[in-house]
């Protein structure tokens, strides 16, 4: 194979495989969307503060593991610290004073991981090459990145457990129980701190191994708080409260950004991936406005 | 004592209806006023006037551009620097391309054209609410500054975008000294603030107010909900526009379009937050406090790291701002969500009662 089909099925699967990495950093906000009605903006610094942590925490002769399970306790102490110091003070607050303390956090975690690691860039090896792998290449004239079958891969056992955990589980039940009412849910007796608690908690770790896989690509540095900036509109597109949504919003944003930055991108002076996935968004807004698999509003006067 | 509305009879609908209809309150605005047109320039030295004040008032003349849309009309938007990046370039156009047009009349244009786009950005608003908007706005940040890197036409060709502001000159006179353009800026924004404050109670500006508490319920008394969303772009991006014009005329003299990123976006969200959603004052507020934040700490951190011999560098001082900001954007939401605005407010009632406790 070969040729302009072959090249455009190329731009396809990487442009779907980084779709995925979008996913990732998008299913943070979703989480914490989902369980408190807060759209957390300080999901990138979070993914940064992790990924800054664990690889200085590397540097500094800590072993792989024992550096993941000590960020890990850092993200679990952040969740619980965010509840009590900022979100507690905040309930029954308007959602938009919610989102405006969490740029107010961003702001403060970015300080606050520069100021404790240094700003200098790090490089983070997790162990996976980042380059085309031969066989494929020889089979199908595609070349496709190693990393992002990993990154991929990584992607799917998450869901996969968080679905489970949502479905199955006690607290899960409770989470989704939270999202839908939190005064119902108080009287049924949820004990409504601990839940946000555990849910900033599940959401640092996902901030984490988002930090890990970006990390590893671009390298750890301020330049990762922008990553979230990536996933909004893959999260408009989705839905906020869809973790599904997360996850064709990704692909959707990742493959049409990347078809588009190869085929229209001549045509305008390229550099449109930093415009293209909100307009993209927003066309699909347009056509259903609480996004792909978001839950729809009724509004009473 | 001396702040009290007792014995000041409203006769006629002239005198109901002025802007400050308290004395008190005209006597304090009269005072600054002189305060700011006369003894300032007079007094203030160089760097005050161009590296402090003149910025202050274009940031509150952004603020108060975003509080209108957000404070006003409740529709949150993060594109306020894009806005302001199409004031400054259309600015630059104008004065480029038409030859004797007086800089006010560009700053206008300019104004409109940046209402123009706020349209176009705010037209999704219809359809879409709340944090869909929010993330939507952000098309218009990236958008707006890729175009202007990328369209060589509105930079003039000129390399990395960078334009530099024309000398130019109001009746004769030319605007070039720090004293000139604070005075100029220092009209214009008094000018509008008057304006923006009498919008505030005036038909659209309850009109604002009722679609931002609830829309569905605004548009059920009869309030048009497309015009009213609209006109709140477009008077709020008019302001934004303006303020980047002067950000690029009286204050930068030479800008990029990186000037206009996002940061600047949520340096201005944070002004409105500190200074009072919803508030003209508050625009100044926080403005002030934003603008002089970085300033006073610059002052007071080296002393402490002499005292405690502790060695704090630049990198960390920059680090410990950014902190800051984000503690006291927390600070203010848990205790005073209606910033600084607030507080003056209620050390209004205050005085209006003192020296006596009821």
């Amino acid at each position: 194979m070969g040729g302009p089909v072959s090249f455009f099925f190329e731009v396809l699967f990487s442009g779907l495989l980084a779709g995925v990495m979008y996913s990732l950093v998008a299913l943070g906000f979703v989480l914490i969307y989902k369980a408190s009605g807060v759209f957390n903006f300080a999901q990138g610094a979070m993914v940064f503060f992790a990924a800054l942590t664990f690889v200085s925490l590397v540097e500094r002769g800590v072993n792989f593991w024992l550096a993941m399970a000590i960020t890990l306790a850092v993200m679990i102490v952040l969740g619980v610290l965010t509840e009590r110091v900022v979100l507690r003070p905040l309930i029954n607050q308007p959602q938009i004073t919610l989102f405006m303390a969490t740029i107010g956090l961003a702001f403060f975690l970015e300080g606050l991981s520069q100021g404790i690691w240094g700003s200098q860039p790090h490089g983070l090896d997790i162990g996976i090459r980042d380059e085309p792998m031969e066989w494929l290449a020889e089979r199908t004239g595609m070349f496709l990145s190693q990393f992002d079958l990993f990154a991929a891969a990584i992607a799917a056992v998450l869901v996969t457990v968080l679905a489970l955990f949502f479905q199955r589980t006690r607290i899960g039940r409770a989470l989704r129980a939270v999202a839908d009412d939190h005064q119902a849910a108080l009287a049924v007796g949820i004990p409504l701190k601990q839940i946000w608690a555990i849910v900033w908690a599940v959401a640092g770790f996902v901030a984490l191994v988002a930090g890990l896989l970006w990390g590893a690509r671009t390298g750890v540095q301020f330049a990762l708080t922008f990553v979230a900036l990536k996933a909004l509109p893959v999260l408009i597109l989705g839905g906020f409260e869809s973790i599904a949504g997360a996850i064709v919003g990704g692909l959707i944003i990742g493959a049409s950004e990347k078809l588009a930055e190869v085929y229209l991108g001549p045509y305008v002076g390229g550099g449109i991936e930093s415009w293209f996935p909100y307009v993209l968004a927003l066309a699909f807004l347009l056509i259903r406005p609480e996004g792909l698999f978001g839950e729809k509003h009724i509004d009473r006067v | 004592m001396l702040y009290r509305e007792a014995g000041q009879f409203r006769a006629t609908y002239a005198e109901d209806q002025q802007i400050f209809p308290l004395r008190q309150d005209r006597i304090g605005i009269a005072a600054v006023l002189v305060l700011a047109f006369v003894v300032i320039p007079l007094a203030g030295n160089q760097y005050w006037l161009s590296a402090i004040l003149t910025p202050f008032l274009i940031f509150a003349l952004a603020a108060l551009g975003l509080n209108i849309l957000t404070g006003y009309a409740g529709q949150l938007s993060l594109g306020t620097a894009a806005f302001m990046a199409v004031g400054a370039f259309a600015t630059y156009n104008f004065v480029l391309r038409v030859p004797g047009i007086p800089i006010l009349a560009a700053f206008a244009l300019a104004g409109i054209c940046a209402a123009l786009v706020g349209i176009a950005f705010g037209l999704p608003s219809l359809r879409i609410k709340g944090f869909y908007l929010a993330v939507a706005t952000l098309a218009a940040q990236f958008f707006v500054l890729w175009a202007i890197q990328r369209i060589g036409w509105i930079t003039n060709y000129s390399a990395s975008g960078v334009i530099t502001a024309q000398n130019y000159s109001i009746l004769g006179i030319p605007i070039e000294t720090p004293v000139s353009k604070y005075v100029l800026t220092l009209s214009i924004v008094t000018v509008l603030a008057l304006l923006a404050k009498n919008l505030a109670r005036s038909e659209t500006g309850r009109a604002f107010m009722a679609v931002r508490d609830m829309d569905v319920a605004a548009s059920v008394i009869g309030i048009p909900l497309m015009r009213t969303k609209l006109l709140a772009f477009a008077i709020s991006s008019f302001y934004c526009g303006v303020a980047g014009a002067l950000y690029a005329y009286t204050y930068l003299g030479t800008v990029e379009p990186e000037a206009f990123n996002l940061d600047l976006s949520f340096r201005i969200l944070f002004m409105i937050i500190i200074g009072g959603v919803g508030s003209v004052l508050g625009s100044f507020l926080g403005a002030a406090f934003i603008v002089l934040l970085p300033i006073v700490l610059n002052y007071v951190v080296p002393p402490i790291s002499e005292a405690t011999g502790i060695e704090i560098s630049h990198a960390i001082i920059s680090n410990l701002e950014l902190m800051v900001f984000g503690g006291l954007i927390i600070f203010f939401l848990i205790v005073e969500p209606h910033g600084l605005a607030r507080l003056w407010q209620i050390g209004k009632e205050k005085l209006r009662l003192w020296p006596f406790p009821h």
